[in-house]
């Protein structure tokens, strides 16, 4: 079974129909990468599977349990179903090592020392673990997402959700990242990546979703998509970013 | 006699007066400024909390219906003058129970700055930015933990200098509150300077008293914020190129693990 399966989607903000109809299933291990312009509703769609926004209609099914049905609670729910945002969104009154215990103390009921070996084992992972007295405001933009990316992974998530995760960053800062995700795609975590990066696409992700004005027009692997496409938007899209 | 020499013979005299006077005035600002910090906190958190569809039909009412009392708390007490509130609040109720002037202007002066904070503490938790909500409910936070854990001590730090303001404007309009007969500053300034009707020279006394505990209570708060702040330097723990082969400082006070 699907660990997400998101069911006939639709998000409506005002008069503007942002998602229509959207549907399609994460399965465990999965790496899926969400491509398309600005504005095809895709980070709205990434921000409906964590409940940010909340679906105007259409399910999201975790593990087959409908989200909005209260058989689980939305913040238990979020703490499988992570996030990590364009704008990193780590607490800038908290040092590195409290960013990654709170939600640990907090929403798993970890005790305060469980959950700082946990944040040090997790902040190594990311090459983050010299920081841990460190503010948000004394670190670097690709610092401050690996810093986000162990928040979440202290978590223990089924899934991660990425909104554009390199987006906010200088160019040389993008590697970094991307080789900290890459390196969770090989240790087999549930990853959903809303993304511009299209290397990272096409050579990490197992599936390719491409989005265009609020629809999936492509749902395929790596290689068909970008060798192959089958529809003419996607093959627009790909020659404009790939030039 | 000059005006210097009435300054230091109302001084040597009445000494007594404008030190009970500042006591009292400090009191009332001190305990009035904390406790209405307290209430524009409370006021603040319940007037914040997320009313949207999503939440339970009955929390939403409650929280509605609250937060207009609330409303109606704020504007009345914002609207009319403190002096005014102290006379009907005082003779009205608390002077008829036998509470303690002083009591009785803690209270009012407290319920007043109250009033304030609330408007100065939801600005603060409005000014902190969306994405600090965002990122603690991504990872499973609930509203209030949200609130307690990540908003509100940014929200504080953030008005600081408001919270600073309430302070300074308390030490000085707790004056009004001669009117329920607490002997403060002002009050014991017009005293002392009553009996060789010396006023100016009195009110010179009062007015450099004010000043003087107005700017230390200012430059107090910069170090509270300060320390708010923190440290600009950080410790790294063991090595900064190889995090593999970190060395490890265990029970150093540091904090490094």
């Amino acid at each position: 079974m699907s660990v997400i399966e998101v069911s006939h989607l639709r998000k409506v903000f005002g008069d503007n129909e942002v998602l229509h109809d959207i549907s399609f299933s994460v399965n465990e291990g999965d790496v899926i990468s969400i491509i398309g312009s600005s504005g095809s509703g895709k980070s709205t769609m990434l921000r409906c599977i964590n409940y940010l926004e909340k679906p105007t209609s259409g399910q999201i099914l975790f593990h087959g349990r409908d989200i909005a049905s209260g058989d689980i609670r939305i913040p238990d729910y979020r703490a499988k179903v992570t996030m990590v945002f364009q704008s990193f969104n780590l607490f800038n009154n908290l040092t590195v090592l409290d960013n990654c215990t709170l939600g640990m103390r907090k929403v798993l009921g970890i005790s305060r020392h469980q959950a700082e070996e946990a944040a040090v084992s997790h902040l190594a992972t990311v090459g983050m673990d010299a920081y841990i007295k460190a503010k948000p405001r004394q670190l670097s933009g690709g610092q401050k997402q690996r810093v986000a990316i162990a928040r979440a992974l202290c978590m223990k998530p089924e899934v991660i959700l990425f909104d554009e995760p390199t987006s906010a960053l200088d160019p040389e800062m993008v590697g970094e990242v991307l080789n900290v995700m890459k390196l969770l795609a090989s240790g087999g975590l549930t990853m959903i990546v809303v993304t511009h990066e299209m290397a990272f696409a096409r050579d990490v992700s197992k599936r390719v979703i491409f989005m265009d004005k609020g629809v999936i027009e492509e749902d395929n692997t790596p290689d068909v998509i970008f060798n192959n496409p089958e529809k003419q938007r996607t093959r627009e899209f790909l020659s404009r970013v790939l030039e | 006699m000059g005006f210097f020499d009435w300054i230091i013979k109302l001084l040597s005299e009445y000494w007594m007066l404008f030190l009970e006077g500042s006591g009292y005035t400090l009191a009332m600002a001190i305990s009035g400024t904390i406790i209405g910090f307290l209430i524009g906190l409370i006021v603040a958190i319940i007037k914040t909390t997320p009313t949207d569809p999503s939440v339970n039909p009955i929390k939403r009412a409650v929280v509605r219906f609250v937060g207009w009392i609330l409303t109606v708390y704020v504007e009345v007490i914002r609207g009319t003058p403190m002096m005014v509130q102290a006379l009907i609040i005082h003779y009205s109720l608390f002077a008829r129970i036998g509470i303690h002037p002083l009591l009785s202007a803690i209270i009012i002066i407290s319920v007043n700055t109250g009033a304030y904070m609330a408007e100065i503490v939801r600005g603060g938790i409005i000014s902190v930015d969306k994405g600090q909500f965002e990122g603690a409910e991504a990872i499973g936070l609930r509203h209030f933990q949200t609130m307690f854990s990540v908003v509100l001590p940014q929200a504080v730090r953030n008005i600081m200098p408001s919270i600073g303001n309430e302070f300074v404007v308390n030490i000085k309009d707790s004056s009004v509150l001669s009117v329920i007969s607490i002997t403060e500053l002002m009050f014991m300034s017009k005293s002392a300077g009553g009996t060789y009707v010396q006023f100016v020279p009195a009110y010179v006394i009062c007015a450099a008293i004010y000043f003087i505990m107005t700017f230390t209570v200012t430059r107090l708060l910069r170090l509270v914020e300060k320390r708010m702040d923190g440290s600009d330097s950080y410790v790294i723990c063991g090595s900064q190129s190889d995090y593999h082969s970190m060395i490890k400082v265990k029970g150093g006070d540091d904090g490094c693990r």
